[in-house]
């Protein structure tokens, strides 16, 4: 049972997906409530556009990725403050244009295809003592940032019209919540995959909100749910012999039809526990 | 609070509103009249430094509205509440000082203290767990008082406060926001039903493109400045001393024929 985990190599995969999974259902929570869930999955194609500029350009991949997930979401943002444009079709813009850069960059130089395709469904073989760190920091910057903004993201997140009334400075909340957005996406890149990120993102808060009700329960829930099919996915991706992305996710889907399954028979049996009730 | 013929809408379209003048002393209560469109929550939103100030000034305090968007307690509309959203009573109640302490991350005592002593004081402390969605119109619409009163505003702007909620709901509401008003706290509150805030505040103002009529309700009230409002003919009655309006009775099919036999405006429907 145990047995991948005697290979280095798999014991830094399974850490780095179990933290990437964690920090995707913890931004993935305010992602949801949002309703920006096409934004993540717009977000990681067009980062991987700038993963791949970054790359022939021979500038870290880390910083180039981030600074250009981050500009595409400001950019995404500008398109959509005009009105003309709605939201969506200025990400189909943004995002489409940048990853068939990056795609067209690379059918011109045909050397990376093998990276090419860690990075569109995640490897876990890749991912090297560096990329590990690199999700680390990301996550405890995270988890610092969500602690101390917590009552002004969560009043901004359910309504940012009205918390920008109230004094709470929502440009800075947005802004730093795009930046952290997109370095999410970058350093779970490898793990997860360009195509697989955004389930990674939107899968854990939504099972999560089918068992809860309370913002803060459903943001721990979120968490604690993205980093253990984080680590069952890649876990299984070992036994079933899969790519590591899409083994994540059908283990969070799986989960995920558990909680509905769950949530629809505790409300039938809190229907019947009243009727029953009723009739006595 | 104080407009100066100001001109607002938003940006790319002509203004929803021109050639307001409008003046609320400090203590005032008033009640904002219009149909659907009109531009109340326009005009809300200009106090709040959120609409676009065309021409003329808006001062909240004295202040420019366009210099800094000044604090005062907002109740939106309730149709604009995210119902899915996963919060809780005490956790709504909570945003109101989200802003204050900045420099920490949790809510200090005092905070709670406020948004608790809000909630207690109009009957919702022992809801505090629930869920938003869970709760009568009138509870939810005190959630979102007790939000704003939480903050200690000095004005206290509400959107359709009384929309959609049963008589007894909607009195004890108005009698509540009389309480507060009482105290010292500045009232505006939008409302396209008339009567709700005919028989209760002591200042209405008719709003449609511009201000149509202000004054107390038996002054600004009447069928002409109604007309000019509602684009309806409306009749006003006085019982007991209350202003009270209504349609004026006709029958559909009554007007309809009326029309057909050559009435002012044949043909136009
Ligand atoms: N964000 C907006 N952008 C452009 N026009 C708007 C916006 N919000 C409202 N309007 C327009 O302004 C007018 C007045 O709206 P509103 O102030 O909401 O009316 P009321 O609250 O009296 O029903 C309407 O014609 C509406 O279409
Ligand atoms: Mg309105």
């Amino acid at each position: 049972m145990l047995e991948p985990f005697e290979y280095d190599f798999f014991v830094r995969g399974a850490a780095a997906a179990t933290l990437a999974g964690g920090l995707c259902g913890l931004i993935g929570v305010y992602v949801v409530l949002r309703r920006m869930a096409y934004v993540g999955h717009g977000l990681s194609h067009a980062i991987f556009g700038g993963a791949v500029v970054s790359y022939a350009l021979s500038v870290n991949f880390f910083l180039g990725a981030s600074a250009w997930g981050f500009a595409s979401a400001m950019l995404i943002n500008l398109a959509a403050r005009k009105r003309k444009i709605g939201e969506d079709a200025a990400i189909g813009v943004v995002t489409t244009a940048s990853f068939a850069l990056g795609v067209a960059i690379i059918s011109r130089f045909q050397t990376f295809t093998r990276s090419f395709d860690a990075a569109l469904f995640g490897n876990i073989l890749a991912v090297g003592g560096g990329d590990v760190l690199a999700i680390a920091a990301v996550s405890a910057a995270a988890a610092v940032g969500v602690f101390v903004g917590y009552k002004r993201i969560l009043f901004t997140t359910f309504d940012p019209e009205t918390a920008g009334f109230y004094g709470v400075p929502t440009a800075w909340v947005d802004a730093l919540f795009s930046l952290t957005l997109a370095a999410v996406i970058v350093v779970s890149l490898q793990t997860l995959g360009v195509t697989m990120i955004a389930a990674a993102i939107v899968i854990p808060p939504v099972t999560a909100r089918l068992l809860t009700n309370d913002f803060n329960r459903m943001t721990l829930l979120s968490t604690g749910i993205g980093a253990g099919c984080g680590l069952g996915g890649v876990y299984a991706s070992w036994h079933l012999d899969i790519a590591s992305g899409p083994s994540v996710v059908l283990v969070s889907a799986s989960a995920f039809l558990a909680a509905l399954a769950w949530s629809a028979l505790r409300d039938k049996l809190a229907a019947s526990a009243w009727r029953s009730r009723d009739r006595t | 609070m104080e407009l100066r013929g100001a001109a607002c809408g938003y940006d790319g379209s002509p203004p929803v509103l021109s050639g307001l003048e409008l003046t609320v002393e400090r203590g005032g209560f008033v009640g904002l009249l219009g149909p659907s469109g009109a531009g109340k929550t326009t005009l809300l939103r200009t106090l709040l430094g959120a609409a676009r100030l065309f021409e003329g000034e808006a001062l909240v305090e004295g202040r420019s509205v366009r210099e800094r968007k000044p604090r005062v307690g907002y109740v939106p509309q309730l149709e604009a509440i995210d119902w899915r959203f996963p919060v809780t009573v005490e956790q709504v109640a909570l945003m109101g000082r989200a802003a204050e302490n900045w420099a920490f991350p949790w809510h200090r005592k005092s905070d709670k203290q406020a948004a608790f002593g809000m909630m207690e004081r109009l009957g919702i402390a022992g809801l505090a767990k629930r869920h938003i969605r869970e709760l009568s119109g009138g509870q939810q619409q005190r959630v979102f008082l007790a939000r704003a009163l939480a903050s200690s505003p000095r004005l206290l702007l509400l959107d359709e406060p009384v929309m959609g909620v049963d008589i007894k709901t909607r009195d004890d509401a108005l009698h509540l926001l009389h309480d507060l008003n009482h105290q010292g706290v500045t009232i505006i509150m939008t409302t396209h039903e008339i009567n709700a805030v005919a028989a209760h505040l002591p200042r209405v103002v008719c709003l449609n493109e511009s201000v149509v009529a202000d004054g107390p309700p038996r002054e600004a009230l009447t069928p002409a400045t109604l007309k000019r409002t509602y684009g309806a003919d409306l009749r006003v009655i006085e019982h007991e001393g209350m202003t009270l309006v209504t349609e004026s009775p006709h029958r559909f099919g009554a007007a309809a024929h009326s029309r057909r036999n050559g009435g002012g405006d044949a043909g136009a429907v």
